[in-house]
């Protein structure tokens, strides 16, 4: 990979990160319900305290310029304001109390999810027609058209509910983190299993019915025909021959969705209560709290972008034809 | 001259080969691919052998089943292919019943292939080197660097400049991509090397080059040539005998001069009429009216008898027996049926 070609990708994040810092102002300020009411949350006050409100929160200045630079001044020092829900708490102290948590479930999930859902897809691929295929496949599609909540309840309703296996909802029993050490864990493991099913499953069903599509692809290639004419064994011709090549297009894929894990799965962490970051963004959404908004989108996005350059780079690794 | 080649081999031959047999001979071929409507009877009823050292040439229009043919030999057919009849004996080992994995043994070690068109036939995301080595590490169990060595050799050989070794397929041109996959088809050594339109996608002068490669590999290496391809000065500069393919069967098979001199089939007295002559002021060629027959179905007696301007009564009727000349030449045309 030259210095060109990966010069070329940095800028273009450069450039996209600073238009999502742009857009990310004007969109939280064209929704409509205003700030200083919610942070008030009394209907009866007098004209006066309002209008001192917006003062004191800098709503009184005009959007652009003033709001829009100020913005972009503080978060450039790493200042991305204080949160109007949480009162006097930094928004990035807000966001980064929900990070380990959705890290740990979607960035697990995620793990899990590219193993299996490719090794998954490569052999149904590769022996199309066959009983993996066939079961496989069909349950893929299920859990890729399914939304997180569809996948999830069923499970509270019968291992949480029913079976009593594991915990309905949260992180943690109550003083589970403070338990001596083995326990801790156990207890935190008990509290991730559902969750991290969920979104394992969903995300399985993606990646395998990706990769085998792609199997199937690079399967009617000529050289595939080639690397049997060399008689080489079939799981030779599929390690070597038909799976780089498939996983070409999952790189990118798998990238992008990794920009989305710090988003976290807002609607498997909402039905487990999972304190990550996809409950804040409701909680914010619900309480117009324009400062945590701004923090989150910002963090998904520029989370976004750099996967892609992450993939970019990837790329540029596995396949020569885009070295130069 | 079979026990000179044979003894140049740098393997030995299979265990269960016969060293008396000929090099191959294919026996009533019948290779048929399954169609929702039918089988469709691509190679039925194809005779030849090929002897050690020997140049043969496949020819005949598209969909004709020479490369059909070619490919049944080492069975790699698409998953709706299946070779319904007859036998492939190589050093007197019928391939027909052989698993896929004992098929194995044969693929590249005994017949090799260069594919046409190189871009496609190279893996893109592997180094060309190491797809030369691939063989001789994984059939041959030679160590990874012996193996690196080997293709660095074969390269070599085969004129590819030694600052390319770490090209990949994308970063050679055609002529280098069709000099690297000779490399790679002679990794092994093989007995048999067959030419799938090795010089289609080339330009006149690369195409020349390719083919005094191979014609100075066949002679240097002491291998068989099986060559495909629907270019008739191909086969008269390169091959020792020809083998011409209509809709899946013999229509005639001799000598490259005997048969380019004197054709006897009425297909190919019109296919070597409908190829141009760079020296003849003849400015229109002849074409043959129609189109092949659909091979789900295909007429009862001679198959080229719906198109051909000499057919007899008895032509649609009967398949033509083969009939053999004392030049050794054989035709399967109802023209001839009594001369023999």
């Amino acid at each position: 990979m030259s210095a060109r070609y990966l010069g070329q990708r940095l800028l273009q994040a450069i450039v996209t990160i600073a238009a999502i810092v742009l857009l990310n102002f004007l969109l939280f300020r064209l929704m409509p319900g205003s700030p200083e009411r919610i942070l008030l949350r009394n209907p009866n006050l007098s004209q006066q305290v309002v209008e001192a409100t917006r003062a004191r929160w800098g709503l009184d200045k005009p959007l652009i310029p003033d709001q829009l630079v100020s913005y972009i001044g503080s978060t450039l020092e790493g200042d991305l304001g204080y949160s109007f829900k949480f009162r006097g708490q930094p928004v990035t102290s807000v966001i980064a109390d929900r990070v380990g948590p959705t890290l740990l479930l979607v960035g697990l999930g995620e793990l899990i999810s590219v193993f299996v859902g490719i090794a998954i897809g490569a052999y149904a691929g590769w022996r199309r027609g066959g009983v993996v295929d066939r079961v496989g496949s069909g349950v893929s599609l299920v859990l890729y058209s399914m939304p997180y909540f569809v996948i999830g309840m069923p499970l509270i309703v019968i291992f949480a509910a029913g079976l009593g296996w594991f915990p309905t909802s949260g992180m943690t029993s109550v003083g589970g983190g403070d338990r001596p050490f083995p326990d801790n864990i156990i207890d935190l493991a008990r509290h991730l299993a559902l969750p991290l099913a969920t979104v394992s499953l969903g995300l399985i069903g993606q990646y395998s019915i990706l990769m085998r599509s792609a199997i199937i692809e690079t399967r009617s290639e000529d050289y595939i025909t080639t690397a049997r004419a060399k008689g080489l064994r079939d799981g030779r011709v599929l390690r070597a021959h038909a799976f780089p090549n498939a996983m070409l297009p999952m790189v990118t894929l798998i990238a992008i969705n990794l920009g989305y894990v710090i988003g976290g799965a807002i609607t498997a962490e909402i039905v487990f209560s999972w304190p990550g970051l996809g409950t804040l963004t409701v909680t914010a959404l619900q309480s117009r709290d324009y400062p945590v908004l701004q923090g989150i989108f910002l963090l998904v996005a520029v989370s976004v972008v750099l996967a892609n350059l992450a993939a970019d780079i990837i790329y540029g690794l596995l396949d020569p034809r885009v070295r130069r | 001259m079979t026990a000179e080649i044979r003894g140049r081999r740098q393997w030995p031959l299979p265990k269960q080969a016969d060293p008396a047999a000929p090099l191959l001979r294919v026996n009533n071929l019948q290779t048929h691919f399954q169609l929702g409507r039918g089988w469709v009877k691509a190679v039925d009823g194809v005779s030849f052998g090929l002897d050690d050292g020997e140049a043969l040439g496949l020819v005949g229009e598209s969909g004709c089943g020479k490369t059909t043919t070619a490919l049944s030999l080492v069975r790699l057919l698409p998953s709706n292919g299946r070779i319904r009849g007859g036998s492939v004996e190589l050093f007197g080992i019928d391939l027909v019943p052989k698993t896929d994995r004992q098929l194995d043994r044969y693929r590249w070690r005994e017949i090799s292939i260069v594919f046409q068109g190189a871009m496609n036939a190279l893996n893109p995301v592997v180094q060309v080197r190491r797809q030369i080595a691939e063989p001789v590490q994984y059939r041959l169990n030679q160590s990874e660097s012996a193996s690196l060595k080997r293709a660095d050799e074969l390269l070599d050989m085969v004129g590819i400049p030694s600052r390319r070794l770490g090209a990949y397929p994308h970063e050679l041109s055609g002529g280098m991509r069709q000099r690297a996959m000779i490399a790679m088809a002679l990794a092994c050594d093989p007995a048999i090397v067959i030419g799938d339109e090795p010089t289609t996608a080339l330009d006149a002068m690369v195409q020349a080059q390719i083919l005094v490669l191979l014609e100075q590999l066949r002679r240097d290496l002491g291998l068989s040539l099986i060559l495909i391809t629907h270019d008739l000065s191909v086969v008269a500069e390169t091959c020792d005998r020809v083998l011409v393919m209509y809709a899946g069967r013999v229509a005639e098979e001799g000598p490259v001069s005997r048969v380019f001199t004197e054709p006897r089939h009425p297909y190919t007295r019109k296919l070597l009429g409908a190829f141009p002559n760079i020296r003849s002021d003849r400015r229109t060629l002849e074409t043959i009216p129609g189109e092949p027959p659909d091979l789900v179905n295909p007429p009862a007696g001679c198959r080229f008898a719906p198109r051909c301007a000499q057919a007899m009564p008895v032509c649609a009727g009967t398949l033509p027996p083969e009939v053999s000349f004392d030049d050794g030449v054989r035709v399967a045309c109802h023209l001839f049926g009594t001369t023999a």
